[in-house]
């Protein structure tokens, strides 16, 4: 199939950047969004122009390093991430535009690349668990009921790309960041740090310059792995839990 | 990591609250439920008017007493007053602040149009905060302050009423701030459940039909009264 792509292009972090237009063609339906995107580069390369830089690594849906924002969605019109999405969504003859993540805490490196080390931060914050040192624990010493290890693997599915953040109007972490403290605060191995990782986490995330949430529900609808935005009431009342819990130590 | 001792004398609760964007969406919740429990009695209180002056008039006058003889005369009215006002001002400071910090961590737009999955009552919350604060202002100024009401009778709630209602356009501005209400409360209410933690799944098509509820109890019944004026039921 023949293709119009119209792609951010920005040099580098001080460059203003500007939309680009490219014809592809000999498009295979086959092909995932990310060989269509090679497949332009080698153009490019051959026509000894620039290749389009974007971010990549794993390219089966599980390193989350492929965040774009297709035709205005996040990872683009199906749920999954970029290297999973397939040319055969999209149509001979059509313009896709692609664009780099769009928040303050996750600034333009280059073309569709953004530096997400804001996640790190949050993650820094209280995303462990404290173990002692020594030989294994025994497995069976911490029973998990089942539901509960539902929800903790539920919430370990994210992988940190950063979807919800640019899908949300504003900005905002909270899907990401109630993924990880859910993950850990309702796991036994979390719970000596239940409030201070809420606490801590929430802190980082407003520390990174991320918006606030409004529960517009824009960031589990683009979130390749399904965290609900249930995760987020969680994480509300794990902070205000542990709020109030300090204000009881606090004299 | 977990050695790290915290040495640092721990925030204030209020400072900690205030300045953590969970915190302040959580003073928001707590104001905006505070203000829809008064908005539900006034609803309530209002429709009265339906039964005449003397009886409008009547409980008008019982409203000042509430609380006597614990209380002085008009000290409930002035405590609710009190309440209500702060409860308006934090409201209303904490969705400015929120909503600066918002735009600023979204800095720029996307050129391709996604397909957008927020409904009408969730985008025009801000827009809609700031009609109803307007409102709010007139609203006082109408019917409490009397200083624009064309009757301006002490003590004469009801022919007050009437006569700001007669002017067709009065109306049509105090029904136009009731829908923005009713949009306001039905994502609020919901919000305001997700923000204090106590949705879940299970819950989450209860608290749906609550906002939805909510939203067309209060809006209908705030509507009934200009309705009431301009069809000459009240008059
Ligand atoms: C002073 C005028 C007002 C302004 C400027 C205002 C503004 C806002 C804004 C910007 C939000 C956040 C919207 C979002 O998260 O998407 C909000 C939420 C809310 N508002 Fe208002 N509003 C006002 C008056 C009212 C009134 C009169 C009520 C009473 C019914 C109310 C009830 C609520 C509730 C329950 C929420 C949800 C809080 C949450 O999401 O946790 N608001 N308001
Ligand atoms: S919550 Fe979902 S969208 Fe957000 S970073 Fe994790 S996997 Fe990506
Ligand atoms: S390249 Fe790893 S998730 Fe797409």
């Amino acid at each position: 199939m023949n293709l119009t792509l119209r792609i951010w292009r920005q040099r580098s972090p001080e460059d203003a950047g500007v939309m680009t237009t490219y014809e592809v063609s000999g498009i295979s339906e086959d092909m995932s969004f990310l060989e269509m995107l090679d497949h332009l580069n080698e153009e490019l390369i051959l026509a000894g122009d620039e290749p389009v830089a974007f971010d990549h690594d794993c390219r089966e849906g599980i390193c989350g390093a492929c965040g774009m924002v297709i035709n205005g969605r996040a990872h683009g019109p199906e749920r999954t991430t970029t290297c999973q999405l397939h040319m055969r969504h999209f149509s001979d003859g059509d313009t896709i535009d692609i664009e780099p993540w769009r928040a303050a805490a996750f600034p333009v490196v280059k073309d569709l690349v953004v530096d997400r080390s804001a996640f790190d931060r949050v993650i820094g914050a209280g995303g462990y668990v404290s173990v002692p040192t020594g030989s294994a624990p025994e497995a069976h010493a911490a029973p998990v009921p089942k539901p509960v290890a539902d929800l903790a693997f539920e919430h370990a599915e994210c992988i940190g790309c950063g979807a919800c953040v640019a899908a949300c109007p504003n900005g905002s972490a909270m899907l990401f960041t109630s993924a990880k403290v859910v993950h850990l605060n309702v796991l036994p191995q979390g719970a000596p740090e239940r409030e201070s990782r809420v606490l801590d986490m929430v802190g980082a995330m407003d520390d990174q310059g991320f918006g606030g949430c409004t529960n517009t529900g824009e960031c589990a609808t683009a979130c390749p792995k399904g965290i609900p935005l249930q995760s987020i009431a969680t994480m509300n009342r794990e902070y205000l839990r542990a709020t109030l819990k300090g204000a009881g130590r606090r004299r | 990591m977990a050695l790290a001792t915290r040495t640092a004398k721990p925030p204030s609760l209020i400072g900690s609250v205030w300045r953590s964007t969970v915190g302040k969406k959580a003073v928001m919740a707590v104001t905006g439920l505070i203000m829809l429990a008064y908005l539900v009695a006034h609803m309530l209180g209002n429709l009265k008017v339906f039964f005449g002056a003397g009886e409008f008039n009547h409980y008008a006058a019982w409203i000042r007493t509430i609380g006597e003889p614990f209380l002085h005369h008009e000290w409930f009215l002035w405590l609710a007053r009190v309440a209500l006002s702060a409860a308006v001002v934090l409201h209303g400071v904490a969705a400015y602040q929120l909503s600066r910090r918002d735009l600023a961590a979204r800095p720029v737009k996307y050129r391709g149009r996604g397909r957008r999955r927020a409904s009408y009552a969730t985008r025009t919350m801000r827009w809609g905060g700031v009609i109803l604060g307007l409102f709010i202002v007139w609203h006082i100024l109408d019917l409490t302050t009397l200083t624009v009401n064309p009757n301006a009778q002490e003590g004469r709630t009801y022919e007050n009423l009437v006569a700001s209602f007669d002017r067709w356009y009065v109306s049509a501005f105090y029904i136009a701030a009731m829908l923005a209400l009713g949009l306001h409360i039905r994502h609020g209410f919901w919000s305001a459940a997700q923000t204090l933690g106590v949705g879940s799944p299970r819950r989450d098509r209860l608290l749906k039909a609550l906002a939805n509820g909510l939203a067309a109890l209060l809006t209908c019944g705030f509507i009934a009264v200009p309705v009431g004026v301009l069809t000459g039921v009240v008059s």
